[in-house]
């Protein structure tokens, strides 16, 4: 079946998929860069045959489409306490530059509340890896977060405090960062306040990691610039 | 007259349809709340959306709705439209064609499917010369491309995508196997997208 999923990008990207297919094809999407690209360009091409059926619209629809639009706020940009530019998961020059690695081995970290002892296990192996690095930000909201890097170990941890809880219907998404410069889905913050989080994807070799905002349930990829970002240093 | 919006529109004269460039920014005045934008935005795409809708839903009534939330959601969304990802266009001919087959999917009864279909081709008499001539250009590019793909190739896509049927539908309907409609559809849209020069980074 993994071998079929792939071809199914096609049939995506024109909608012609049920929907345990769609739902089952973005869950693959979610961990596969290469493909999501393959699906914006196919939607293009897709979109290119809407040249064939071009129609006027009866003309009592312009009024009504635009008085509607009159009754609808259009949804605000995301607002970003670190003040990133557009385009950041490709600006490798603000990743680079967001990079303070400080090369040391952390023996002790914050006590933390509401954690599970697996999770704790996990992150502290990342803490005491032989070549763990830790970068630490201060958000404009107030949060503190230490990313964990160990490149021998290939994983990613993260331990935030005093992160204000996520809106109702959002969650704190966590992405790593391929060799395409893609940003794939590594997981979830469990809660706001005091968490932290071993960043879980197939993407081998990281080069950077993130977090967003996101809907409940999460995106395939992030939907609104990050609150934080760290380049993980070449090794 | 509709068409004065265009001029809102920098780059765009009274009769060309805006291109990719200008429908970017477009969007972008709409995520600010620029309801000229909007108006402009409408008339650049609207004969291709309601087109589009028209041609997957079949019903005139529905094809109306649909385009009206395709337009609101688009209205709604500006600010998350990303050009890295692909053109202005592509992105609302995404929003029309998913809620297009959304529709036709969710309502499932065939006889709003079977009813007559009045306008079965580009009817180009409403739309002013110059309009009618970018789009007959646009549709010639479009179906020379299409020739490059073999006919089974073509068959499956247009079944897919105007058709609104799933590639499991367009097997049983060309009666070939449940993967091979799948890999004709992905196949084709390879060809298409490089026949055409499609380069969304």
């Amino acid at each position: 079946m993994t071998a079929d999923i792939h071809a199914l990008s096609g049939a995506y990207a024109l909608d012609a998929v049920d929907p345990q297919e769609r739902a089952e094809f973005e869950r693959h999407l979610a961990g596969c860069p290469s493909c999501q690209a393959e699906v914006d360009s196919l939607r293009e091409a897709g979109a290119a045959l809407a040249e064939l059926s071009t129609q006027t619209p009866p003309a009592h629809l312009r009024e009504e489409v635009l008085s509607g639009a009159r009754q609808i706020r259009p949804l605000p940009p995301k607002v970003l306490p670190i003040g990133q530019k557009r385009g950041w998961r490709r600006a490798g020059v603000l990743l680079a530059a967001a990079a303070v690695a400080l090369g040391l081995v952390l023996v002790a970290y914050p006590r933390l509340n509401s954690q599970s002892g697996d999770r704790l296990a996990a992150v502290a192996a990342i803490q005491h890896a032989p070549d763990a690095s830790a970068t630490e930000q201060k958000l404009a909201n107030g949060a503190s977060v230490i990313w964990y890097r160990s490149a021998s170990l290939d994983r990613t941890a993260v331990v935030v405090k005093n992160m204000p809880a996520p809106a109702s219907g959002r969650v704190y998404e966590l992405w790593l960062q391929n060799s395409a410069a893609q940003m794939v889905p590594a997981g979830f913050l469990p809660t706001g306040g005091s968490a932290s989080a071993v960043l879980k994807s197939s993407t081998p070799d990281a080069k950077g990691a993130g977090i967003t905002v996101e809907p409940a349930g999460g995106s395939p990829s992030p939907t609104s610039l990050p609150l934080s970002v760290v380049a993980f240093k070449a090794t | 007259m509709e068409r004065d919006h265009l001029s809102l529109v920098p780059s765009a004269t009274s009769a060309a349809a805006p291109d990719a460039t200008d429908l970017s920014a477009v969007i972008k005045r709409c995520a600010k709340g620029d309801h000229d934008a909007f108006a402009a935005l409408y008339d650049a795409t609207s004969a291709k959306v309601y087109g589009l809708v028209l041609r997957v839903i079949r019903d005139a009534a529905q094809a109306e709705e649909v385009t009206q939330e395709c337009y609101f959601e688009v209205w709604r969304q500006a600010s998350r439209y990303d050009p890295d990802r692909g053109s202005a266009l592509a992105w609302i001919l995404t929003i029309a064609h998913r809620r297009a087959v959304d529709r036709i999917r969710a309502v499932e009864a065939s006889d709003r499917r079977d009813r007559t279909y009045e306008r079965t081709i580009n009817v180009e008499g409403h739309d002013s010369t110059a309009e009618v001539a970018e789009a007959r250009l646009e549709a010639q590019r479009v179906r020379s491309a299409l020739d490059s793909l073999t006919p089974t190739q073509r068959e499956a896509i247009e079944l897919a995508y105007l058709g609104g049927y799933t590639h499991s539908e367009v097997a049983l309907m060309l009666e070939v196997p449940l993967g091979t409609a799948k890999t004709r559809i992905r196949d084709g849209l390879i060809r298409l997208r490089d026949t055409m020069g499609v380069t969304t980074r």
